[in-house]
């Protein structure tokens, strides 16, 4: 095994059992704590795929937004009895079957592909000599200006919809 | 080297455990986080595809994933809390307001 | 384009008050409609000036099927008799929407009654400006559904209600007829439009067609079949039995749809055919004595009637017998001229009544349209009064009265006609001494003599409001003077100026008399005229007590003509009830009660044991759905994985 074969395989274990952790916790604070863990991980994996901007990303929206968000909910709702009470539905041994006939065959899907479209012209060269958030940025503002504008106007619904949800009904 | 294979099962095992976590947990927030942990596992594979592929179109979709992500996140838990104000419990199956 | 605006802006008038009168227009409905139908009328008149400058428009506005050789386009046909409708649709249509204004005040479907008003005049309209006979065919059925609409709008009265339903029904049987016709004159030259029809139809002159083992002219069988529809819409024997009831809707409607537009539909087919007409000797004599035989059969009924509104409709009856009189003996210009001054003084005599009844609505009478109970309203009503008696002069065919004109053309080329025409002219002349009577009559049972009801109605009676009073003096100058565009040749040589102006489309009509034979014809009319207003004053004014000893002395005939011929109950007998007998037997107890309830109530009592047993699996719970959901996608995946 070479090296960045050995840092895949860390990766790798971690990242399964990471998200079997986060799954499996009972009390939900702790799933989120782990989720984070989680995420750092997978940053880190998006370093090692030469993606540095998705690493950021990741860390700043999905750790630091959305997990918070998570954990302000499960504090306001401050579900202390739940956790006495059992975490898995009763049709969980379906679930897991379920689960696991999606691993088996996703994996036997990808296994067979075999062939793959020409590589594209950004190459890793390319991408450390430009730097990675130009040419994203680049592409973003250029080739995806409009599914871009589209995702804006996606965060602004989910603004008001947020707001228009959780307001209280005025009578 | 690292093949890209071992991304791509690395991808469909985390995808698989996001699965069991959104069809075994009874908590709501378990529930939406096992959705965050699937939304994750595309990511990987997306952005493994781009490293490989020398392609920027890969990681343009994890940027709009995590976005829509987000916007997710954010109204799914909006509705979990307007729920839970008629209904204090975020049981799943306790929920069955689907029933005509 | 300013054509098409024509019928649009009633359309636009009736989306607006049927989509927002509810809630927003209300008791403004009239700021909506009134507006819209004076447009068309002005629009209307600035048509008829393009077609008397020598124009004729044909156009096609829209493509409205095209289905292999079936091609039938929304498209506009003004001429001259086009025109002559558009001025009477539009002009009586602006005075009676004015009118309803204070006849309908504060009824609670206001918005409905105008929404229903406009869409009928939109309807009229394409029926006078259609160029094919689909779209014709529309505007019938159109004004049909209106006039449906519009009988029963006090639908809460059952009687209302029937009525709208017997209208329907009766017409019906008529457009059957009608609607046959169009598709055999389809089948025939392959194209409904006009232009093409009437260019081909010498074409076919000879033709027959096998129907039911006899050999008919094909044209003789289109027109007796177009004529069915005539003879249904504008109320003449045999199906003429909806009019009088149809008088249960508001009098504004009686007036527009029933006295001055839609019933007239009927004649203004019959001219626009004419060139069909002209080719099938066989049809013009029957359109001939069933006007005839129309005209005086309903002035007969009309002699004895009390109901002040069912008289003016079967006087209708008897002047829509007379155009059609005059459309058989081939005076087509004679016929449309008559619709037209008809139409200011009937719509005239039934608004007064209309007035008349809404006076002593308001003064708290309960039979306010029995003429028995009325008498004396001349003092409280001086406006109305006048109104009725120049509508009834006119009407009754007094001399420089627009009736007198029309009516003496009518006599004179019925007298033209041949043995039959003589006939006819007889039945005729023996209809005018009765329209003057019952006319008369009219108006001395209402206007003369004491007040019949209680001394507190009589003490609340009051003229109607100028908005009903202006509209009214608006039309008894039609009523006066609209026929003074076409006095006979032999007073004024060319004043036959509508005859001349129709006479592009209609024809110049056969035959010329002498001016002996004119002016006996023209003496007699004007003499059983004052012959009927004689009798009609000596019976109800001098001599009060004649009516009752002439009732006792012949109860039979009285009898007879007071209900009606007793026809509503011949159909009652002979039609109405074998068929709601037939149809309770076989339709309700066999079909309705065996096969279509066994199949209705079977099918939904399988889906419901059905279903009930599927419920079970529906929980409700989500994560179940989404368990199966997952569970179907993995199937799906499992099967493209290891399928092969």
């Amino acid at each position: 095994m070479t090296l960045p074969q050995l840092f895949f395989a860390y990766f790798a274990v971690s990242i399964t059992g990471l998200s079997l952790l986060v799954v499996t916790r009972k009390n939900p604070v702790h799933g989120v704590l782990w989720m984070l863990v989680l995420f750092v991980h997978i940053a880190m994996l998006y370093l090692f795929l030469n993606a540095e901007f998705l690493a950021a990303i990741q860390i700043i929206i999905y750790a630091g937004a959305i997990l918070v968000l998570f954990l302000f909910v499960v504090m306001l709702l401050n579900l202390r009895v739940e956790e006495t009470e059992r975490r898995f539905q009763w049709s969980w041994p379906v679930g897991l079957v379920a689960a696991g006939g999606y691993a088996v065959s996703l994996i036997f899907i990808l296994v067979k592909i075999t062939v793959f479209p020409q590589p594209g012209h950004y190459t890793i060269e390319k991408m450390q000599t430009e730097g990675n958030l130009m040419i994203i940025g680049k592409v973003l503002y250029t080739k995806y200006l409009l599914p871009f504008e589209i995702t804006s106007l996606i965060l602004l619904v989910a603004i008001i919809g947020a707001v228009v949800l959780t307001k209280k009904k005025q009578e | 080297m690292v093949p890209l294979s071992w991304y791509i099962m690395l991808s469909a095992v985390v995808f698989s455990i996001g699965v069991l976590g959104f069809l075994m947990r009874r908590n709501l927030i378990m529930v939406f986080l096992s959705i965050e942990l699937m939304l994750n596992s595309i990511n990987i594979s997306l952005a493994a595809f781009s490293h490989y592929l020398q392609s920027i179109t890969g990681q343009i979709m994890v940027f709009l994933v995590i976005t829509v992500a987000a916007a997710e996140a954010a109204i799914g838990l909006a509705i979990l809390m307007a729920f839970y104000k008629n209904n204090p419990t975020i049981k799943a199956d306790e929920i069955n307001l689907l029933k005509g | 384009m300013k054509y098409a605006l024509i019928p649009l802006l009633p359309l636009i008038a009736f989306m607006i008050n049927i989509l927002f009168g509810r809630r927003y227009i209300k008791d403004k409905a009239h700021w909506v409609s009134v507006p819209a139908v004076i447009g068309s009328f002005i629009l209307a008149v600035s048509a008829f000036m393009d077609v008397k400058a020598g124009n004729v428009i044909n156009i096609d506005i829209y493509n409205w099927i095209a289905s292999g050789s079936f091609k039938v386009a929304i498209g506009f046909l003004i001429d001259p008799l086009t025109a002559v409708m558009l001025i009477v649709v539009t002009s009586i249509s602006s005075l009676i929407f004015i009118y309803s204004i204070g006849y309908m005040h504060g009824d609670g479907g206001y918005y409905r009654f105008y929404a229903y008003l406009s869409l009928f005049v939109f309807s009229m309209l394409i029926l006078v400006m259609a160029n094919n006979f689909l779209l014709l065919y529309f505007g019938w059925e159109a004004v049909g559904l209106c006039s449906y609409f519009l009988i029963g709008f006090w639908f809460h009265k059952k009687s209302a209600a029937d009525a709208g339903k017997k209208a329907f029904i009766v017409n019906r049987f008529g457009d059957f007829g009608f609607g046959l016709g169009v598709i055999l004159i389809f089948l025939t030259f392959g194209s409904l439009e006009y232009t093409h029809v009437f260019g081909h139809a010498s074409v076919i002159a000879g033709k027959t067609i096998n129907f039911f083992g006899y050999d008919v002219g094909t044209i003789t069988l289109i027109c007796l079949l177009l004529f069915c529809g005539a003879v249904g819409k504008s109320a003449q024997l045999p199906l003429h039995v909806w009019l009088p009831d149809a008088m249960e809707g508001p009098t504004p409607v009686s007036a527009l749809i029933h006295a001055a537009t839609m019933v007239t539909a009927g004649v203004f087919m019959v001219a626009r055919c004419n060139p069909l007409f002209d080719l099938s000797p066989v049809a013009m004599n029957t359109v001939a004595v069933v006007g005839g035989v129309t005209a005086i059969f309903a002035a007969t009924i009309a002699l004895v009637q009390n109901d002040i509104k069912r008289v003016i409709a079967y006087s209708t009856i008897s002047q829509l017998g007379y155009m059609f009189l005059a459309l058989g003996v081939g005076a087509y210009s004679a016929g449309i001229f008559h619709l037209y001054t008809h139409a200011y003084f009937k719509a005239l005599l039934f608004l007064a009544s209309g007035s008349v009844i809404h006076a002593l609505h308001h003064a708290g009478h309960h039979d306010e349209q029995n003429m028995q109970k009325m008498g004396g309203l001349k003092k409280h009503m001086p406006t109305t009064y006048i109104v009725f008696i120049l509508a009834t002069l006119s009407i009754t065919g007094i001399p420089l009265f627009s009736g007198f004109f029309s009516k003496d053309e009518i006599l004179y080329r019925a007298f033209l006609g041949g043995g039959l025409g003589k006939f006819l002219w007889f039945l005729a002349a023996l209809a005018a001494l009765m329209t003057a009577f019952y006319s008369w009559r009219l108006i001395y049972l209402t206007f003369h003599g004491k007040f019949r009801g209680s001394d507190e109605h009589e003490h609340h009676i009051h003229e109607s409001p100028k908005v009903i009073t202006i509209p009214l003096w608006l039309l008894a100058f039609g009523a006066v003077f609209a026929g003074y565009v076409g006095i006979p040749p032999i007073f004024y040589e060319h004043g036959d100026r509508i005859g001349e102006f129709l006479a592009p489309v209609l024809g110049h009509p056969l035959g010329h008399g002498t001016h002996a034979e004119e002016i006996f014809v023209i003496a007699v009319s004007i003499l059983v005229a004052l012959a009927g207003w004689f009798i009609a004053y000596t019976m109800y004014l001098k001599k009060t007590e004649l009516p009752q000893k002439l009732e006792a002395r012949f109860q039979p005939l009285h009898k007879l003509l007071f209900n009606k011929y007793y026809i509503d109950e011949l159909y009652s007998k002979t039609l109405v009830q074998p068929m709601l007998r037939a149809s309770d037997k076989i339709f309700l107890g066999f079909f309705d009660g065996r096969i279509i309830e066994g199949v209705v109530n079977g099918v939904p009592s399988f889906i419901a044991s059905f279903s009930r047993g599927l419920r079970r699996i529906q929980t409700g719970v989500f994560s179940s759905y989404a368990l199966v959901m997952a569970i179907g996608a993995l199937c799906i995946i499992a099967a493209m994985v290891f399928w092969k």
